[in-house]
């Protein structure tokens, strides 16, 4: 008889208020088998997992472990299966050291000593290297993985659920990623791998499972697939490009940054360290780099919510703005859109009609006397609502209530239809279906094609590759030197992500960070 | 059985309005329960507690002006309240009110008119936001707990009061009784109707909450206090300065309360003895939140809470209950309409808890 | 200064550090959940009169403290549904609670204002317990040992145990607990009951040991205080016994000085009017939290799911 396969999901299903998260979804995972579940954002990929690990139940089908029937009632009960997952947001205590955190993630009661034994015979068999005593907010964004990997390692699982695990690594810490999940396989541990970058599951997976809209598309084998079939199957269309206009002139510098250099911000901040670039009207500029590595001080530093001491560190025309207050820069021509859209881009329980008023009021003329004009409000969110074809309610519409890719619309319709002069945006397409990136994409190019100067910070290589005239690296609040995009190298760029600044081809300037990571 | 929440795509404006009424009702309904089962008649207490005070009218006068401060308190809180900013020492901003005003009565002697009496309200302001600066400064300076230090300084302004009429304030024919010299007729604030007590103050708490809702519903401040109390990123992406908006809200919640004392002196006591804080900064607490944070909302449960404050006087005469027995009903109220809170966001779904999703795996 | 004055005075201090470290331990343990309950002078008066009523009922003081933990522990669970269940504001909730107890406390007291209970005896003989000197250790209530016992205990349940861990792990990161598998709300529970049975301790040292009688809002406050000694202590078992140590001087001195102890020191002391002492604690309080908040780092020790709602995604 055939070994039965380790998983076997047929016809699961979810939902959830107003949407159906998981239609009729079946498929099977075999033993050693890595296999990718692929899918947009808002396809159904984490809810699905999260039934498999546990979190949630489903509303109706059947889960089938090694061949027998089972309901999984917590996450106990899966690791108890031996199904263990790491986290896309990590499920990591950042005030506890890293031995902590894995006992917290382990069932069984073990010593303090025993446990840091079975860590360090884990991380020896899989070349994974950690310090147990160090504490959490000390570590860097690729060993904060590696902490999450030793956790479930320690399980012995037999299936093993990686939630989008690269987006978090530069491309070199993916490759070493790569090395130990191909030994888990060989070992008999199957591997369901969630990510919607194409070329990665191409190079690693065996089998790749294909959601749209919660419901099943493909099974298919990526080996035999392009990524521009996979892609196209998961966005259930052709792909649009970006369209650019014809014969497109950079003009002369707009936004000027000069040794910029903030302090940071609290115990885990980083401090952006003499920072300068320019951007030239008509020009987008990319920042790219790992999670955490002064991006969002940048931003910040950048829209005017940390103001600088030093005036001239930041100039748009010539004129002098790192004084100035976020309201006085927006005044004269700066417009940012901050990486998180909930809390900080937008009020999550304001209108949209409230949520134009927080950024639009002094450009857009909605104040007059220390009053608010509600109707001038309402009016321009529903001119952004309409331009930016935003599946909404209305201008009365909660923030929350909208989807993220038609909040991240909104909020990029009002900042661009206020003209700035200088746009800074993180993360904009960040948990956006491919359909309101491309809109997302084409808006910035369009607002660039108007003379503006566009700063987008993003995490997402291809995203930038893709978009920018130029591009430069972050690294622990370093800015690298500006490369342009065409005929960039993707190698050196990895490599400055990882905090590399030197000749690329020489291995042995790799930095300390790298180095002892693995 | 599992209680199961679901998001509602917008709040809920019934629930809004309907959950504060129904937190009255249920505290009634309780009410009863609760004195029957401890040996006091339940429906006696509760309608005197809680009716009397609207049915007759001798009474009205009483409500008013007890409604009075806990209004102009009440809104100035609401505002703290909106922006996550919780100031609870209202009891000792009031009370500086007070005494800030009677320092102005006093330094202004016997022959002060309207000018004086104007000169002392005013004072009255000045005194709560100074109190309420002390924890501002510490807020904004070093980020020191607010809750915390507003209400130290409560206990600190009993001490303050308790030494000036005891000491350099004791009026000299009081028979060595700690309090101020009662004030002259010339410096008290006029009777709105003949005959009553009730003072220009209760007009001034009728017209406060209008001028209230229009700077929180309509102006830039009010906008501004609502983003930082609902997205305090936000709100400093949007450009509005943390910093302003605590020393903001800190200074109209003092001046406020500082106000209320300094009427409830003027209008209503005309000399402050170690009695003074009676509780209206707690209570305006309460009436902020029964008030659900609205100005308007603040001027009607103003009047709820006095109602018990009189009817709870009236209680402890006829079922001989404790004077402490309003400020249970005061409390559960405002348990009732935080429990209630959840539903203007959520709707609340009761679940059969099915059998088959109980089971645990087993391998 | 007389040898029998230091041993007094130390004897007084230890007293009246007490309850507020019984009730600063048990919201430490609340606070290290994530959860900010304000209610700690309601759950203290609770105490106060269960313990008082239950000894009254059964002359058995070791019972009243068993009546004054439920009785805390119990309005802390008022507290907790609102707060867990229905995801209230915690810092409304907690002053709901302290507004709660105190009416409450007033009303069941009525009826047992004026009566004396039967007071603990002295757990040591009293060779020991009444002896001039040996009763600066062995001169207290059974609670004294009790609450300094618990110092130990919390730091080492806090730090050695898994459930401490565990409890820990809730404050810090909710959602990821939750993810692992804990129970956030359990633990939460659990913890809000063991602030609330603590602070009610706390509060039945003022009706069963400072004096056998019931009195309106006898806790006078102390409550808030062991508030502010939670930040005070950076969320820390040592500095917590340590700031309730100073806390405890702080009060000692308002006795001293109603006590006219500086009656023959020099005269601007003598100047200095009797409410500049009974406010000396409360401005102090405010004087330590800016001292620990200038120096930066409160925010970082506090938990950092402090006093935010947690509502899974399920």
């Amino acid at each position: 008889m055939q070994t039965p396969p380790r998983l076997d999901l047929s016809g699961i299903t979810k939902r959830f208020p107003g949407v159906l998260a998981n239609d009729q979804v079946s498929f099977a995972v075999q033993p050693g088998e890595i296999h990718a579940l692929l899918g947009e954002n808002g396809a159904g990929k984490s809810t699905l997992v999260k039934m498999i690990y546990g979190i949630m139940q489903p509303d109706a089908g059947e889960i089938a472990w090694n061949g027998a029937r089972i309901t999984i009632a917590n996450p106990k009960a899966a690791r108890k299966l031996g199904i263990g997952m790491v986290f896309q947001h990590f499920s990591l205590f950042e005030a506890m050291t890293v031995l902590e955190n894995i006992a917290l993630g382990m069932d069984a009661k073990i010593p303090a000593r025993d446990l840091e034994a079975k860590i360090v015979a884990v991380m020896q068999q899989y070349g994974l290297k950690l310090e147990p005593h160090r504490i959490v907010s000390t570590l860097s964004v690729g060993e904060r993985q590696r902490i999450e990997i030793v956790r479930a390692l320690l399980l012995n699982p037999n299936l093993l659920i990686m939630d989008e695990p690269t987006s978090v690594l530069t491309p070199q810490e993916v490759e070493q990623l790569f090395v130990v999940l191909r030994q888990l396989a060989k070992e008999g541990c199957s591997i369901l791998y969630i990510s919607h970058k194409l070329h990665e599951i191409k190079a690693l997976c065996d089998t790749a499972t294909i959601l749209r809209g919660g419901k099943l598309v493909d099974t298919c084998d990526p080996a035999k697939e392009t990524s521009r079939s996979m892609a196209e199957k998961m966005i259930g269309g052709s792909l649009k490009d970006i369209q650019r206009g014809e014969g497109r002139a950079l003009g002369t510098a707009k936004l000027t940054v000069q040794n910029l250099s903030i302090p940071k911000d609290g115990p885990f901040g980083i401090a952006l360290k003499d920072i300068s670039f320019s951007v030239k009207a008509g020009e987008i500029f990319g920042i790219a780099g790992v999670a955490g590595n002064g991006q969002n001080a940048l931003l910040l530093a950048l829209s005017g919510e940390t103001p600088s001491l030093k005036p001239d560190a930041i100039q748009i025309d010539g004129s002098k703005i790192a004084a100035l207050t976020a309201k006085q820069r927006r005044l004269a021509g700066m417009a940012s859109v901050p990486e998180e859209r909930n809390g900080h881009a937008a009020v999550p329980d304001f209108s949209l009609s409230d949520n134009a008023i927080l950024t639009a009021r002094d450009r857009m003329g909605m104040v007059s006397g220390g009053m608010v004009n509600a109707r001038s409000a309402r009016t321009y969110a529903g001119e952004v609502i309409a331009a930016f074809s935003v599946k909404a309610t209305g201008p009365g519409a909660m923030a929350d209530s909208l989807s993220g890719g038609n909040l991240q619309k909104f909020i990029m319709g009002r900042e661009i239809m206020q003209k700035p002069q200088v746009l800074v945006v993180s993360q904009p397409t960040w948990g956006v279906d491919a359909g309101a990136a491309a809109a997302i994409h084409q808006a910035l190019v369009d607002l660039a094609a108007t003379g503006s100067a566009i700063v987008v910070i993003s995490q997402d290589l291809d995203e930038l590759l893709s978009l920018c005239d130029t591009l430069a690296v972050i690294n622990e609040g370093n800015l690298s030197k500006p490369m342009p995009v065409a005929g960039a190298n993707i190698e050196e760029i990895g490599l400055l992500m990882g905090g590399v600044h030197g000749d690329p081809n020489a291995p042995t300037h790799i930095s300390s960070e790298v180095a002892h990571a693995y | 059985m599992r209680i199961k929440l679901e998001k509602r795509p917008a709040p809920s404006t019934f629930m809004l309005i309907a959950t504060p009424i129904a937190s009255v009702l249920l505290t009634m309904l309780i009410g009863v329960i609760v004195f029957d089962a401890i040996g006091i008649e339940g429906e006696r207490a509760v309608i005197d507690i809680f009716l009397t005070p609207i049915l007759a009218s001798y009474k009205w006068q009483d409500v008013a002006v007890k409604a009075a401060p806990l209004i102009i308190i009440a809104l100035g809180l609401s505002i703290g309240n909106r922006a996550q900013i919780w100031n609870i020492g209202a009891e000792g901003q009031y009370v500086l009110g007070a005494l800030f005003a009677a320092g102005v009565g006093i330094a202004a002697g016997p022959t002060g008119g309207p000018f004086t009496l104007i000169l002392m309200i005013l004072a009255g302001i000045v005194g709560g936001a100074a109190w309420a600066a002390i924890p501002a400064f510490l807020k904004t300076r070093w980020d020191v707990n607010e809750i915390l230090t507003s209400l130290m300084l409560t206990y600190v302004s009993f001490q303050v009061l308790g030494y000036l009429v005891g000491g350099p304030w004791k009026d000299p024919n009081g028979r060595n009784f700690p309090a101020t010299a009662p004030l002259p007729e010339s410096l008290t604030l006029p009777i709105l109707f003949p005959g009553t007590t009730v003072h220009l103050g209760v007009a001034i708490a009728l017209i406060l909450p209008f001028v209230f809702w229009v700077l929180m519903s309509k102006s830039v401040f009010g906008f501004q206090i609502r983003v930082v109390g609902s997205a305090p990123h936000a709100a400093r992406h949007g450009g509005f300065d943390a910093k302003q908006t605590i020393w903001m809200a800190l200074l109209i919640g003092g001046g406020m309360a500082g106000l209320a004392g300094a009427l409830e002196f003027t209008g209503s006591l005309k000399a402050i003895n170690l009695g003074f804080p009676s509780g209206y900064g707690f209570t305006a607490i309460i009436v902020a939140f029964l008030g659900r944070l609205n100005p308007i909302g603040c001027l009607i449960a103003g009047f709820v809470l006095a109602v018990t404050y009189v009817g709870g006087q009236v209680a402890q005469t006829t079922v001989h209950i404790p004077n402490s027995t309003a400020g249970i009903f005061q409390a559960m109220m405002l348990f009732f309409i935080l429990a209630s809170d959840i539903l203007i966001r959520y709707r609340v779904r009761f679940i059969a808890k099915k059998p088959a999703n109980s089971t645990e795996a087993h391998t | 200064m007389s040898p029998e004055f230091v041993i007094a005075s130390i004897v007084t201090i230890i007293g009246l550090t007490t309850p507020i470290l019984l009730a600063g331990l048990g919201e430490l343990i609340t606070e290290k959940s994530g959860v900010l309950n304000l209610g700690v002078e309601g759950m203290m008066l609770m105490g106060a009169i269960s313990g008082f009523v239950i000894t009254a009922l059964t002359f058995n003081p070791w019972l009243g403290v068993i009546g004054a933990a439920a009785g805390g522990a119990l309005s802390s669970m008022l507290f907790a549904v609102l707060v867990l269940q229905l995801n209230s504001n915690q810092v409304a909730t907690g002053l709901a609670l302290s507004i709660f107890g105190t009416g409450l406390s007033s009303l069941i007291g009525v009826s047992f204002t004026g009566r004396i209970v039967p007071q603990f005896g002295s757990i040591f003989p009293d060779a020991l317990a009444k002896d001039p000197i040996l009763k600066l250790f062995f001169g207290y209530s059974p609670l004294v040992y009790f609450a300094l016992a618990m110092v130990p205990l919390t730091a080492w349940f806090l730090k050695s145990t898994r459930a401490g861990l565990i409890l820990r792990a809730v404050g810090e990161n909710d959602h990821s607990a939750h993810s692992i598998g804990y129970s956030v709300t359990g633990v939460r529970y659990a913890a809000i009951a063991f602030g609330g049975a603590m602070a009610g301790i706390g509060g039945a040292y003022f009706s069963m040991v400072i004096t056998p009688m019931w009195a309106e809002k006898m806790t006078a406050g102390r409550g808030w205080i062991a508030l502010a000694l939670v930040v005070f202590a950076g969320w820390r078992t040592g500095r917590l016994l340590a700031g309730a140590y100073f806390f405890g001087f702080l009060m000692w001195l308002e006795l001293f000085a109603k006590a006219n102890g500086f009656g023959n020191s020099l005269p601007f002391v003598q100047a200095i009017p009797s409410q500049f002492w009974a406010a000396m604690p409360y401005v102090m309080t405010v004087v330590a939290l800016t001292l620990i908040s200038s120096r930066g780092n409160v925010g970082a020790s506090a938990p950092a799911c402090l006093g935010k709602p947690f509502l899974p995604s399920t």
